[in-house]
């Protein structure tokens, strides 16, 4: 019998949105234990640059429900009205929390927090731009991550760091009871019993070439669910950010163009005046990933291989860049070799955010086809973030909504979680094979020899998803992305880790982390491929028009057979009007 | 390119060596992680060593590269001396190859109570704070916590115990020098103190290696500076 460790609730992952829910169910005076497998403060949190936002109306007049009508167009109509609602109501709050939190965001002349312009944020429903998003200069997501840590501190959360969760424990009645993990340090497995379990693990964009995204990013939690049976949804829905570092993938964020920053192709051309009359460089980021693309495939791309575009924001002058963007000056300078107070930055469209994941209803809890209908919680079972899809997002996120999506839900799910708690004051029975799905898991890779290594299947995995379902996406393509991949899975079953060692074995850390990447990329293709039309960032060349009378609905995966399901988009808002899908244009 | 890497396998019984690697390498626009993540790839699966971000900002890569403490995925491979050596971060217990024990460095975070302390009653909206009042919180926030200013201090080497050492000292400035903060004097009651804080001797080693170019001494400096302002 391995060891065992009970608490009320286990948090899995230490970002953002892990943190914020444990920090609420601590401050419950319940017993709270937060496993990641950084320790925390290295969570991928800690990247987000540009901000938060919330509608506190510093900069210019602004409201809530402005703010949910950018956010419910942003997602292309596929977001849950009544998500976008509670989210976008409860982001001052949020954002004030923050502040008497102690989080340092940067100030305006009167005190008050700093806003910047982001992509897709307009006054009156559609009017002029608003300037809505909340900055600590261009370390926002560092500055929320390590206040956070900090409050937890204060609040005596129990962390353990570097535990690296294996697999969902749920008992014949469906009911989650904890899961078990991996100490990395000793090498050990351990059971943690719990009467809440909540997943923030974090996004999976390592299943592309390209990315933004930390190494660590594998989709952890996505795999137990998977695992568990339970569904997946809207994985098609993948942000490919517009300004990524070509080749090294460090994010240059949105706040570049808020700050005044604008794209130019090899002509000197300011392009997205053709693509986004209005917004022009400041549309929404599918519009200008998709317009990046479209340069570059017209030849107009910049560079040996034409294969990025220039992002200049020099004309603003060296003080602002020096205070408002430092971070990225160091990033720019460090991986592009570009100074951006002297020369443009060049820049081009890189995965960067899951809009999908597993499915919630708006207080975190799991929800699924289980018995009787498609929003069913599932008892014991959380998740928050962006491993989670509630869905805000819908088909594309706004620049600023992800921290803000973190804090919300990590909030609320804790909130939920503690009624739930005293609702279920006694813990089940857990089954007797508990550990065994695990434990196998960890003797499959105590094989000593095979013929496939892990970070050759890995690559193969990252160049076919960048490949077959980048920013344009078609049906032979995906088809033939699916073969490749079955390849590469069934290749899998060859694999083995030579480093057969237990004190921080990272070799084999990456093996369990490649059990979840390969998954999520599947559930990406297959969910990809099924739906025929073009929404958001999923963007069909064989077909290019939204289709709402039969595409107005949420994708569900679920593993075994491939199986797809749909459940509707929850149109009906808490307590305003429906905002009708309409022709999205910026 | 040649490297020379500190190996340590704790489950083998035998004492720590430095193993010689060389890999075909492009250094153009490439880092140290870079390098040691081909290592791990194509040579060598069982090299250990942290990393998260690769970009400077989580703070996982601290080490020691040719006797510079320094984040492995910002520090540019041209321009190093071959055989590039790497160590792990000096005077912290070593788990295993370039992975240490953090634990003393997080206790003596966590030790300056490294979070606002304000008892009024929370406003319904933002606490003010003026641009100038918030200026003084840059080059202290920034902190990435990575360990190169504590594990190159002498100071800390000799008294890892008791000395909280610079990234410790700067988070303990950061709420003192925040104005919307009500307990600095609480801070620097634990602070006056032989070890905790006298043991700075104003090396600077800190100043020097820091990667994201925080300045800990003259954090350090302020709060002796306080000290002696508030015992006149």
């Amino acid at each position: 019998m391995i060891a065992k460790r009970t608490f009320d609730a286990v948090i899995v992952g230490g970002g953002g949105a892990g943190l914020r829910a444990a920090l609420q169910m601590a401050r419950a005076d319940l017993k709270v234990a937060v496993l990641s497998k950084v320790f925390p403060t290295r969570s991928h949190t800690v990247s987000a640059q540009g901000g938060i936002t919330a509608a506190l109306g510093n900069v210019s007049e602004d409201d809530w429900h402005w703010h949910m009508y950018d956010t419910v167009k942003g997602s292309d109509y596929l977001g849950d009205q009544d998500a976008i609602e509670f989210m976008c109501r409860n982001a001052a709050s949020a954002v004030y929390e923050l502040e008497h939190m102690g989080l340092p965001f940067s100030r305006l002349a009167n005190g008050k927090i700093y806003q910047r312009q982001f992509g897709g944020q307009s006054k009156h429903f559609g009017g002029e731009q608003a300037v809505r998003t909340c900055a600590a200069a261009d370390r926002t997501g560092h500055a929320l991550l390590h206040t956070l840590y900090q409050r937890n501190i204060a609040a005596r959360t129990q962390f353990f760091e570097e535990f690296f969760a294996l697999d969902l424990v749920r008992d014949a009645e469906g009911y989650v009871l904890g899961v078990v993990a991996l100490e990395i340090e000793s090498g050990e497995p351990m059971l943690f019993e719990s009467r809440v379990t909540l997943l923030a693990t974090g996004g999976g964009a390592r299943i592309f070439r390209h990315s933004t995204n930390a190494h660590i990013n594998s989709g952890d939690g996505l795999g137990m669910v998977l695992r568990a049976g339970l569904p997946l949804e809207d994985m098609e829905f993948w942000q490919f950010h517009p300004t990524g570092i070509p080749e090294v993938g460090s994010l240059i964020t949105e706040g570049v163009r808020g700050e005044g920053g604008y794209l130019l192709n090899k002509d000197n051309e300011k392009f997205m005046v053709r693509y986004a009359p209005n917004a022009k460089d400041l549309a929404s980021r599918d519009v200008v990933s998709r317009a990046i693309a479209q340069e570059i495939l017209a030849g107009r791309g910049c560079g040996p291989h034409g294969d990025y575009v220039l992002l200049k924001i020099d004309h603003i002058g060296a003080d602002k860049i020096k205070e408002r963007l430092p971070g990225i000056r160091e990033l720019s300078m460090q991986f592009a070799g570009v100074d951006p107070c002297e020369a443009p930055i060049p820049v081009t469209p890189t995965a960067h955010y899951m809009m999908g994941g597993i499915p919630t209803n708006l207080r975190g809890q799991v929800v699924a086809p289980e018995r009787y209908g498609p929003e069913e919680a599932v008892p014991g079972l959380y998740a928050v973030g962006e491993c989670a899809c509630v869905s805000v997002h819908g088909a594309n996120r706004l620049g600023g909504n992800s921290l803000l999506d973190l804090v919300v839900f990590g909030r609320a799910a804790g909130d939920h979680a503690i009624e739930y708690l005293r609702e279920n004051p006694f813990p089940r029975a857990l089954p007797g094979d508990s550990v065994a799905a695990s434990l196998a898991r960890l003797a499959r890779w105590e094989r000593p020899t095979g013929t496939e290594r892990v970070p050759q299947l890995r690559a193969e995995m990252q160049r076919i998803l960048q490949e077959h379902c980048g920013v344009y996406r078609r049906a032979d393509l995906l088809e033939a992305g699916i073969a490749k991949l079955g390849g590469v899975e069934a290749r899998l079953a060859d694999a083995y880790v030579e480093d057969r060692s237990k004190v921080f074995n990272t070799a084999r850390l990456e093996a369990l982390e490649l059990e979840n990447l390969l998954p999520v990329a599947r559930a990406t293709l297959v969910s990809a491929l099924a739906r025929t039309e073009s929404r958001g960032a999923h963007s069909r060349e064989d077909y290019p028009a939204r289709d709402d009378d039969r595409w107005l609905r949420h994708t569900l995966y679920t593993r075994a057979a491939d199986q797809l399901d749909y459940k509707p988009v929850r149109l009906k808002p808490l307590t305003v009007e429906t905002f009708q899908p309409q022709e999205r244009t910026y | 390119m040649r490297f020379r890497i500190y190996r340590y396998d704790p489950e083998s019984g035998a004492r720590p060596r430095m193993q010689d690697y060389e890999i075909a390498f492009d250094p153009a626009g490439k880092k140290v992680l870079d390098a040691l993540i081909a290592i791990k790839e194509q040579q060598d699966e069982s090299l250990a060593f942290r990393r998260s971000c690769r970009e400077g900002v989580c703070g996982s890569d601290g080490l020691n590269i040719n006797g510079v403490n320094s984040l492995a995925c910002v520090t540019a491979l041209a321009g190093l001396k071959e055989p590039i050596e790497i160590r792990p971060l000096p005077r912290l217990a070593v788990i295993r190859d370039l992975v240490v024990d953090m634990g003393q460095f997080y206790r003596h975070y966590r030790a300056v109570k490294p979070y606002l302390i304000n008892l009024d009653p929370e406003p319904e909206s933002e606490r003010l704070q003026s641009p100038a009042q918030r200026a003084e919180l840059d080059g202290l926030y920034e902190c990435i916590l990575c360990g190169c200013c504590t594990t190159a201090c002498p100071s800390f080497w000799w008294n890892p115990d008791k000395f909280l050492g610079p990234a410790a000292l700067l988070q303990a400035y950061r709420f003192v020098a925040d104005s919307r903060d009500q307990a600095a004097d609480e801070r620097l009651d634990y602070l006056e103190d032989p070890y905790r804080l006298f043991r700075c001797h104003g090396i600077m080693n800190c100043v020097e290696v820091c990667p994201k170019g925080l300045n800990p001494t003259a954090a350090i400096g302020k709060i002796k500076t306080l000290l002696v302002k508030r015992s006149l």
